[in-house]
């Protein structure tokens, strides 16, 4: 049943979407090479980079942002 | 600059890898947190984010069309002042073509009657949603779809609509141009919209990987380089009073930001030095 | 209370008042004009506690009511004619988001040529909105059906928008006796809306006005023709309990001296208040012919129509308007939905009078006809 003016209630609700199914190439942080700029966790279309700097790859889109705004090389991209 | 960890813009949204505007909305709902009401112009922002029965969106938004974002969050912001919620940031988006060509009228109309919104233009120089049409906003040189480079036309022969100036001209409390790539500029200027009293205007420069042509992972280098060579400045009139936000320390040559993108890669050496005329005079008018 | 003597859109604009909607965007236009200043009389008065936005087009009163009604408050516009048409887009969009909006619409004439008077073309173009349309007769139904219109609108199993059509000049700037109700007695029969389906709550976020692909829409927009239907009853049962407590009944039709009758004319809006008088003329003079008034247009209640005429012989079918090579829309309807011999008129476009000669006339020509649509009064070239 399709509620009444198709409103949606649920918040956030494309979180059931996973979009890491798009990514051909995956970022790899390497964490002891990071410097904590944050631009990765800035920059990304998908907020999927959380404080720690962990990639959410259920969402990562491998858009590949991040690696190219880490100021240290800390990120590559690996072919899946 | 505080950088809030909860994402109000939510992942699983359709917006292509790379895209622009979903950075554009995360960093802009960071900066309001979430006593904030989106409306939203048709475009896609609005296409992406609210698949039915799923929304990106964690904040109250509504989208009812085109042309009309200006008008619907005038109609958002009385409801809620009737309903003694005066707090409650209201927030509108449009792209480019929703804001300086089929919205200017209803936006026009809100900004002058001096309700308490903030509107967002995320410009992307196109209308990327129909596949990469020519919009006021589409500048110098640029090939479109409906614009394109051919053996009598070297693209958009037009310069773009100054809207950030055309808001201005309705004397309200603050205007603003901004970059997605520069981030803290950008929720430092949507915290003071969303603070001033009265109706605020932030035009903001999103690069558009598909729109553009250009690798995905380029979309914050890109706008970088507009303002880096000038081809778009960083500045706010707050209560008439004109400021450069940012100033390079030396512009690079506009080629640079042209060539590394496919909608200018045909332009020969007269019209890239036409452009670089052009940056330059707006670069001197703006004291950048 | 006593009556007063006022035009229709004084009388709108009263019950506007008693309504007490929130938010009211407007944008003026003839003939609707002066629901428009007295609002902002009584706004600027303090007696209607409203935000009254004074909007740039028509296109962004009805953008603004929509989003005042989907942020969660009882809202009101009111237009005409050119600025219904620069709404239409957005009257399919309030349908669509189920907003329970209320709308006066001062039937006027639709360019080119230009023309400020009145006809009901301007309405019956936006027929395929989604919004209830019911055409009122005179004023003290323009005053009554904009207090019901918000029970309907804003009744659960609805939730569909109301367009209360008055015809231009020929009631909106008519002056006729109304008698006014008190605010406790509105206050009664109405209560203040509580959005249940749609508002704009920080702290119960919503997405509203979202992309519905091929796997919803259907069903979107089969959801708006159950509501439709349902507001068939809801229509009734309001215009019944209006009638109880205030002593002027109403339903989706008003029909006069139908029941024994050979020829039923067939009308909207004020042009029954001449049928009504013709069909007395007749009457004296042993013709058999009664008045079916349609007060709901949309929905179409066939139903009752057919109920109504079983009796009757042939339907004269009056049209304000006209629908390019099928005839007056009216008329079509009726030709689709219900199964009776049915003939057409056109008349009353772009402000002329409707006088009881070409009513006469449609009479004769559904005794004796020679085609199915005839434009009445028409002035061929010598």
């Amino acid at each position: 049943m399709v509620s009444i003016g198709c409103a949606i209630s649920e918040p956030g609700s494309t979180r059931k979407n996973k979009t890491g199914s798009w990514r051909t190439f995956k970022p790899i942080l390497d964490k002891d090479a990071c410097v904590d700029c944050n631009n990765c966790l800035m920059f990304c279309p998908e907020g999927c980079v959380n404080k720690d700097h962990d990639i959410d790859y259920d969402y990562c889109k491998g858009c590949g942002i991040c690696k190219e705004e880490c100021p240290v090389q800390a990120i590559k991209m690996e072919i899946e | 600059m505080e950088f809030p960890e909860e994402e109000l813009l939510a992942p699983g949204h359709r917006g292509c890898a790379g895209c622009g505007v979903a950075i554009a909305v995360r960093l802009a709902l960071k900066a309001l947190g979430k006593n904030t009401v989106v409306a939203c112009a048709t475009g896609c922002l609005d296409v992406m984010t609210s698949p039915y029965p799923e929304t990106a969106w964690e904040v109250p938004w509504i989208h009812v069309a085109f042309e009309n974002a200006g008008a619907v969050a005038s109609g958002v912001e009385r409801a809620l002042k009737t309903q003694g919620k005066e707090d409650v940031n209201v927030v509108a988006f449009g792209g480019d073509g929703g804001t300086a060509d089929i919205g200017i009228q209803s936006l026009s109309g809100a900004m002058e009657r001096g309700h308490n919104i903030t509107y967002i233009c995320y410009d992307n120089e196109a209308y990327m949603n129909t596949g990469i049409q020519r919009s006021g906003a589409t500048p110098y040189g640029a090939s479109t779809t409906t614009s394109p480079v051919g053996n009598l036309s070297f693209g958009e022969d037009k310069p773009k609509k100054n809207m950030a100036f055309i808001m201005a001209a309705h004397g309200i409390p603050y205007v603003a141009t901004a970059s997605i790539s520069y981030p803290e500029d950008f929720m430092k200027k949507v915290k003071k919209a969303a603070e001033t009293k009265g109706p605020a205007y932030i035009h903001l420069h999103q690069p558009c990987t598909t729109g553009w042509g250009f690798k995905p992972e380029h979309t914050i280098k890109l706008g970088r380089l507009a303002v880096e060579t000038g081809a778009w400045g960083l500045f706010e009139i707050k209560n008439g009073e004109f400021r450069v936000t940012y100033r390079p320390q030396e512009r690079k040559p506009v080629v640079e930001y042209l060539s590394a993108q496919k909608r200018f890669r045909h332009l020969k050496e007269e019209q890239i030095n036409e452009i670089q005329e052009f940056v330059d005079n707006q670069c001197e008018e703006l004291g950048i | 209370m006593a009556k007063e003597i006022m035009t229709t859109n004084r009388a709108v604009a009263e019950a506007v008042k008693l309504a007490k909607p929130q938010v009211v965007p407007v944008y003026p236009i003839t003939p609707q004009t002066t629901i428009s200043e007295y609002l902002a009389q009584f706004v600027a008065d303090g007696d209607l506690d409203a935000e009254y936005i004074r909007v740039e087009s028509e296109h962004s009163a009805i953008s603004a009511t929509l989003g005042a009604s989907e942020a969660g408050v009882r809202v009101f516009t009111a237009t005409s004619s050119q600025g219904l048409m620069l709404m239409h887009e957005i009257l399919f969009a309030a349908a669509g988001m189920r907003a329970p909006i209320v709308m006066a619409d001062a039937n006027r004439a639709i360019s080119a040529p230009l023309n400020i008077w009145n006809d009901q073309q301007d309405s019956i173009a936006q027929r395929d909105a989604g919004w209830i349309q019911l055409y009122v007769e005179n004023a003290q139904e323009g005053f009554d059906t904009i207090l019901q219109a918000y029970r309907i609108a804003e009744h659960e199993e609805v939730m569909l928008p109301v367009m209360v059509c008055l015809d231009g000049f020929i009631l909106t700037h008519t002056v006729e006796p109304v008698d006014l109700l008190e605010q406790a007695e509105v206050d009664s029969f109405l209560e203040p809306y509580v959005p249940k389906f749609a508002y704009l709550d920080p702290e119960r976020p919503m997405s509203l006005g979202n992309f519905a692909d091929p796997t919803y829409y259907t069903e979107a927009r089969h959801n708006m023709q159950v509501a439709m239907d349902k507001s068939m009853e809801v229509i009734k049962e309001v215009g019944a309990e209006f009638g109880e407590r205030f002593g002027r009944e109403y339903g989706l039709t008003e029909s006069y001296l139908c029941d024994d009758a050979e020829i039923i004319l067939v009308c909207m809006g004020s042009m029954a208040s001449t049928v009504r008088y013709v069909v007395d003329q007749l009457r004296e003079k042993g013709e058999k012919v009664g008045l079916l008034k349609i007060r709901s247009y949309r929905p179409f209640p066939f139903e009752e129509i057919d109920e109504i005429v079983k009796n009757a012989d042939k339907l004269a079918v009056l049209d304000k308007n006209f629908s390019f090579g099928i005839g007056g829309a009216l008329f079509a309807d009726l030709k689709a939905k219900c199964h009776k011999e049915t003939y057409g008129f056109i008349l009353g476009l772009g402000g002329r009078d409707v006088i009881p000669e070409y009513i006469e006339e449609a009479v004769e020509l559904t005794k004796n006809p020679v085609k199915e649509v005839t434009w009445l009064g028409l002035k061929e070239d010598e």
